[in-house]
């Protein structure tokens, strides 16, 4: 192996239509059949003319009106610390599952326009998921609930306590008996303790939690194991061999982006390399990492584990069902493979999966003596560790019953997520006081009493503990926009000082030394006055701050982490013969399988009504805006099922699938079914969180409810669906035939053991162009370029919606994007090799190269888009006239046109989240990735101040910024000391379609594999 | 049969489609001029403000610094319009009760802003940061005029990119020792273009002609 390129025709593909060797040239030629509506009435000729040419006129003279005048409204006392128009940051958190990340946000004179990962926290380590980028557009939602309100009547925050009081009154005699609290997971030390104080005022009072976002089965996994609550983490930097029993390991649950991060270092060419196996059933982008994916039913998934755990040598474990021959070839050099790393391998189980698989997992790396090397076990993480399942089956057998006077629903959506088969709403109605505090007006709300507006994350205090247990301080970056309250304020309502606000309360619950399950980080000195949120102690005492516990607060607030929080690491005694080890798990019966699974980008549905992730395509499906039934394509064909790809204007942006309806245990739900590559047949995902009645005007009627069929006892997966077409098909907003690969040579990989021999690809191709030499590139200071990394990325769209929040991207719609027109400027393809059925999956980040001799350039008719000195692609939008040549000659399609007037410039809360350094663009406008050259003239106006140059790092891309792997660098090509410079100095560097010799600035290094030789070849993967 | 028109009628067609390039050519050069003039560039136009301030008087009068008012001139992309409370530094002393201040007092007692008039106004897809101007030695009275000279503010230059672009092409020129920046009674030595030149080479002054150096 001696090149990069393969010698044969492509071997990657990217849709099953290429893969089936469809005729590209009738897919590209049908330009302008399209099913969709048009945008406008049909308008005739003459009319057409005549508005055109008065359009025309019109437009002339308004070309001339002068700039209307502007007002300048200064502060009348400014802030010592606010320099208009110089962004601050803050360290806050945010919580999934009730885990903490941290992150930091950026504010423009007190306005959040941006988040970040904090590098000091150890579950981001300066990334973020897509869901902490998005959460900038919830903050601004015009459709959050905006009014505190009781049975449709508005009512201030004061009647609400008052509300309480008459509860806590008529609660008092029975001891709380009626009153019930059901929270999400809470890992917030302060709420905990108000829980607590208020359980411990009303003793016969229940606290249930329900959260379908966080990790329910891996704690009962974990529980069954050690018999007792704990928590687990694990360290990937000391993993060579990783096994994952269907856990989506890199994209799902608190501290992902940390092993995410840790596995793209191991990984790197200089890393210590990590073999990783997964055994899954819906393709995720950990499968697509995979070195040996093996896609199995999820009820097999035990068996696997159940054999494996056998091999090696738990004791008392009962074999499961028998296993396909690809299974146990995939076991065989698992086992071998782990049993040659004892010490140095990780057995990960998924979310989807029972608590006994979780339980055998930890048992192997028991087994494996991994405990305490690349798994961790702390003290539980949840403040009041329960079994969230049997918490909500009690609730909801309580309300059945009437034993419930008065329920408190503290965030959340239960009516919405709770398992079918309890009937959540209907016994809710037994509840003769419903309160509900929310973010949105959902489906709880609509059948709730009090329904209390939620303060956002960025609107009040908090506190929560990440994935390790270090707590972090929640700090708002805003008041609250629509009079939102917090947690800690409704729960206020229930102690004897109602009026409290968020800020002291969570400031005095460290005042008094915090936590009680941990040695305080801070210590209350004696002789400071006694807590005054104490029971029976109302006497209103105004502190006396010990200058101690200001710094400590101070220091706490501004770094995002509080110091000597992290839970200790624990041994656990060695995992014996459980009971549920030698149970062998029963036959599944006949019939389809059905997955459940969070959405990857509206997850539980909580980010139901966030444009940015509705439109952010999904992970390997590329769907946008819909959830659908996903099966394998031999599956489909059996059901005798389509999914049709169609255009408009030679844009691949729909795809018709057949709507089918899933019977399973007398409940049915109707989808659209949509082939996925990979996807073990006989198996249906389906993604919840859609489906949604009661919700924004962005989310509703998006998708099907995959909840309406889940029930309490099979949350992750169920068994004996049946799956009947109905006849329909129904349109779904998929971008994956999108700027198609037309047999080019794309994506490269090479296996680790062939880097040291890998030459890198020097030859030049002729060319019309005078070709430049790199002293003649070398005009300026700097010259930008950017390398991205194929082995590290992970798919995980991060990069995508921060380049959205980044410069002002707008969200197009779903119609838009079946016209092909979505507005983003970095994509996320992916490309399969290898055969349908279980291909190795790559994903590939495609910004704008900034090409050196760049194709858009020369055909503008405006000069809207010119090359600048330091190499940038510049692309001036005052210039452009939108004649779209400069799109039509980019080989890289990475060029968006504002076809329609995308951007909202009307509903006054989005416009408080626009980044102030971009410009925000309107109808009829080209626009592309600009390497963030906001950023790079502030890097550079700052450097020149300080007279001297810009340092390497100083200057990160937005997409950069956040990317847990590390996978985007960029940086001065001219510097041969940064790191981009070395990247692209490394031998598996790659120009895109490097023979049009646009000589691009951003260059790919090729994926690594790190087969295992024993199973390279059985596995389809060419070695 | 007789000819339609008359002979001299070939002369006016002559004249007429000669005249009309010089009409073409006409409205062009009106087109041009008029895009220049004061009634679109605003230059010299004072606005008229919610207070009656004068800068004449400040300055000249006062001598106060720019950056008394403007303190972020040196670290931030806008020069900043002073609180109502830099106003009240002095004003809650001199001329404590005078009637033309009331609204300055309103302003402080209210804590509402004083809505100032925009006059130097970029268009929205043009970015300017002061700092680093004023950091290679662009003196405030290049772009300003003589605001010392102005009891209302008015604008001294165009704003239109031309008038950036010339400095942008040629900033020996314009430049001043970056000790004389805030200097309003500076004047160009006779020798600009020799200092200039030694001072593009001294302070590192490219000339920033990319797109992106405004627009983004």
């Amino acid at each position: 192996m001696s090149s990069l390129k393969p010698d044969n025709a492509p071997e990657f593909w990217r849709t099953l239509a290429e893969k089936d060797g469809a005729n590209l040239g009738e897919l590209v030629g049908d330009e302008f059949a399209s099913r969709l509506p048009g945008t406008f009435d049909q308008v005739e000729r003459r009319a057409f003319l005549k508005l055109m040419g008065a359009s025309l006129a019109l437009a002339g003279m308004a070309g001339c009106t002068r700039q209307p005048p502007e007002q300048i409204l200064p502060y009348v006392r400014q802030p010592e610390t606010i320099i208009p128009g110089k962004p601050l940051s803050y360290a806050t958190a945010m919580t999934l599952g009730g885990r903490a990340t941290g992150i930091l946000v950026e504010s423009h004179e007190g306005r959040p326009t941006k988040i970040e990962g904090n590098p000091s926290h150890p579950a981001s380590l300066g990334a973020t998921d897509v869901f902490a980028q998005a959460a900038l557009l919830d903050l601004y939602d015009p459709d959050r609930m905006q009014t505190l309100s009781h049975v449709g009547e508005i009512l201030p925050w004061s009647a609400f306590i008052g509300a309480m009081r008459t509860v806590m009154t008529s609660q008092h005699a029975t001891k709380g008996a009626g009153l019930r609290i059901l929270t999400e997971t809470v890992c917030s030390p302060t709420l905990a303790a108000q829980i607590e104080d208020v359980l411990a005022r009303f003793p016969a009072a229940v606290w249930h939690q329900w959260d379908p976002g966080s990790e329910l089965n891996a704690a009962a996994g974990l529980r069954l194991a050690a018999g007792t609550d704990l928590s687990a983490h694990y360290n990937v930097e000391n993993a060579a061999v990783i096994v994952c029993l269907d856990a989506d390991f890199f994209s799902c649950g608190a501290g992902s982006l940390r092993y995410a991060r840790q596995f793209a270092r191991r990984r790197r060419p200089e890393g210590a390399g990590c073999r990783l196996y997964a055994a899954e059933t819906t393709p995720t982008p950990t499968g697509a990492k995979a070195d040996h994916r093996l896609p199995l039913k999820p009820s097999q998934v035990e068996s696997l584990a159940r054999a494996l755990a056998v091999d090696l040598g738990v004791a008392g474990v009962g074999r499961g069902t028998a296993l396909s021959a690809d299974a146990q070839a995939w076991l065989t050099a698992v086992r071998a493979d782990l049993a040659a790393h004892r010490g140095s391998s990780l057995v990960v189980a998924g979310e989807a999966q029972p608590a006994v698989v979780h339980a055998l997992a930890h048992a192997m790396n028991a087994a494996l003596g991994n405990a305490g090397r690349t798994v961790l076990y702390t003290d539980p993480i949840d403040a009041r560790p329960v079994d969230h399942i049997q918490s909500i089956r009690d609730l909801a057998a309580a309300m059945a019953a009437g034993h419930v006077d008065t329920l408190l629903i503290i965030g959340g959506n239960p009516v919405y997520t709770a398992p079918a088969d309890l009937r959540f709403a209907e016994q809710m109605s037994n509840v003769r006081l419903r309160a509900h505090l929310s973010l949105h007006a959902n489906e709880t709300s609509a059948i709730s009493h009090w329904q209390i507006p939620e303060a956002h994350f960025l609107e009040a205090w908090s506190d929560a503990r990440a994935f390790d247990g270090t707590v972090s301080i929640v700090q708002p970056l805003i008041a609250p926009l629509y009079g939102g309250r917090s947690a800690h304020e409704v729960l206020a309502a229930l102690s004897d000082r109602p009026e409290r606000t968020s800020y002291q309360i969570v400031r005095e619950h460290w005042q008094d030394g915090g936590s009680t399950r941990q040695d305080p980080p801070y210590t209350p000195r004696p002789g400071v006055p006694p807590n005054v949120s104490r029971p029976g102690l109302a006497r209103e005492t105004r502190r006396e701050v010990d200058p101690a516990f200001e710094a400590f607060w101070r220091r706490t607030v501004h770094d995002g982490v509080m110091a000597n929080t992290t839970l200790p690491t624990r041994a656990i005694g060695p995992i014996g013969a459980i009971a549920a080890f030698s149970a062998s798990p029963a036959t599944p019966p006949g019939g389809i399988e059905i997955a459940f699974r969070n959405d990857p980008t509206v997850h539980d549905g909580r980010f139901n009504n966030n444009g940015w992730l509705q439109e952010l395509p999904k992970p390997l499906t590329h769907l946008t805006w819909d959830n659908a039934v996903l099966v394998s394509p031999a599956t489909m064909t059996r059901l005798n099922g389509t999914a049709t790809p169609d255009f408009t204007g030679g844009e691949r942006g729909q795809i018709h699938g057949s709507v089918v309806e899933i019977r399973y245990r007398g409940r049915a739900v109707r989808g659209a079914m949509f082939p996925v590559a990979g996807h073990p047949d006989d198996v249906a995902t389906l993604h919840l969180g859609y489906g949604r009645t009661r919700t924004g005007h962005v989310g509703r009627d998006r998708g099907f409810n995959a909840g309406a069929l889940r029930t309490s006892d099979a949350l992750g997966f169920g068994t004996g669906a049946q799956i009947a077409l109905t006849g329909d098909t129904f349109p779904l907003a998929c971008v994956q035939y999108h700027h198609l690969m037309e047999g080019r040579d794309i994506i490269r990989a090479v296996p680790r053991a062939e880097l040291a021999a890998l030459k890198k690809e020097e030859t030049e191709f002729p060319s019309i162009w005078p070709v430049l030499t790199d002293e003649q590139e070398k005009v300026a200071d700097y010259k930008w370029g950017m390398s991205i990394d194929l082995n590290a990325c992970n798919g995980c769209s991060a990069c995508v919606v921060s380049c959205q929040a980044e410069n002002n991207i707008p969200v197009v719609g779903k119609t838009e994007v079946m016209r092909g027109r979505e507005m983003h400027w970095l994509r996320v393809d992916s490309y399969h090799q290898g055969e349908i059925e279980n291909p190795k999956s790559y994903f590939q980040p495609v910004p704008c190269m900034h090409c050196e001799t760049a194709p858009c350039e020369p055909v503008c008719p405006v000069g809207a888009t010119v090359h600048s000195s330091e190499g940038l692609n510049d692309m001036v939008y005052n210039r452009c006239v939108g004649t779209r040549y400069c799109s039509n000659n980019c080989p890289y399609k990475v060029r968006r046109f504002n076809f329609l007037q995308y951007q909202d410039w009307n509903t006054p809360s989005l416009m408080l989240g626009r980044n102030p350094d971009v410009t925000v663009r309107s109808r009829g406008v080209m626009e592309k990735c600009t390497y963030c050259v906001q950023r790079i003239s502030a890097g550079r106006i700052q450097s020149e101040r300080e007279g001297r140059t810009i340092q390497d790092g100083e200057v990160k891309t937005a997409c950069q910024a956040v990317c847990p792997t590390e996978a985007i660098v960029f940086g001065n090509l001219n510097d041969p000391n940064s790191r981009v410079s070395k990247l692209q100095a490394e031998q598996r560097d790659y120009a895109l379609l490097r023979e049009l010799n646009t000589r691009p600035r951003t260059t790919y290094l090729a994926a690594i594999t790190e087969m295992n030789p024993d199973l390279a070849t059985k596995n389809g993967h060419k070695p | 049969m007789p000819q339609i028109f008359h002979r001299s009628t070939n002369t006016i067609a002559r004249v007429s489609i000669f005249g009309a390039l010089f009409f073409v050519a006409g409205l062009l050069y009106l087109a041009y001029q008029i895009d220049r003039s004061p009634w679109v560039t605003q230059v010299n136009v004072a606005r008229n403000q919610p207070i009656q301030f004068s800068h004449e008087r400040h300055v000249a009068g006062n001598g106060i610094d720019c950056r008394y008012c403007h303190t972020t001139v040196e670290t931030a992309a806008f020069a900043g319009i002073p609180p109502t409370k830099t106003c009240m530094n002095c004003h809650s002393q001199i001329f404590s009760n005078a009637p033309f201040l009331d609204s300055v007092r309103e302003s402080f007692r209210s804590d509402r802003s004083i809505a100032w008039t925009r006059v130097h106004d970029l268009p929205d897809f043009a970015y300017f940061d002061h700092s680093i101007h004023v950091a290679k030695g662009v003196g405030c009275a290049t772009c300003h005029g003589p605001v010392d000279k102005m009891p209302l503010m008015r604008k001294h230059s165009s704003l239109q990119m031309e008038w950036c672009l010339d400095c942008h092409r040629h900033p020996e020129r314009y430049v001043r020792p970056r000790t004389e920046v805030f200097n309003m009674s500076y004047v160009a030595p006779a020798n600009q273009l020799e200092l200039g030149q030694k001072l593009v080479a001294e302070n590192r002054i490219r000339k920033m002609m990319d797109c992106n150096t405004c627009h983004r």
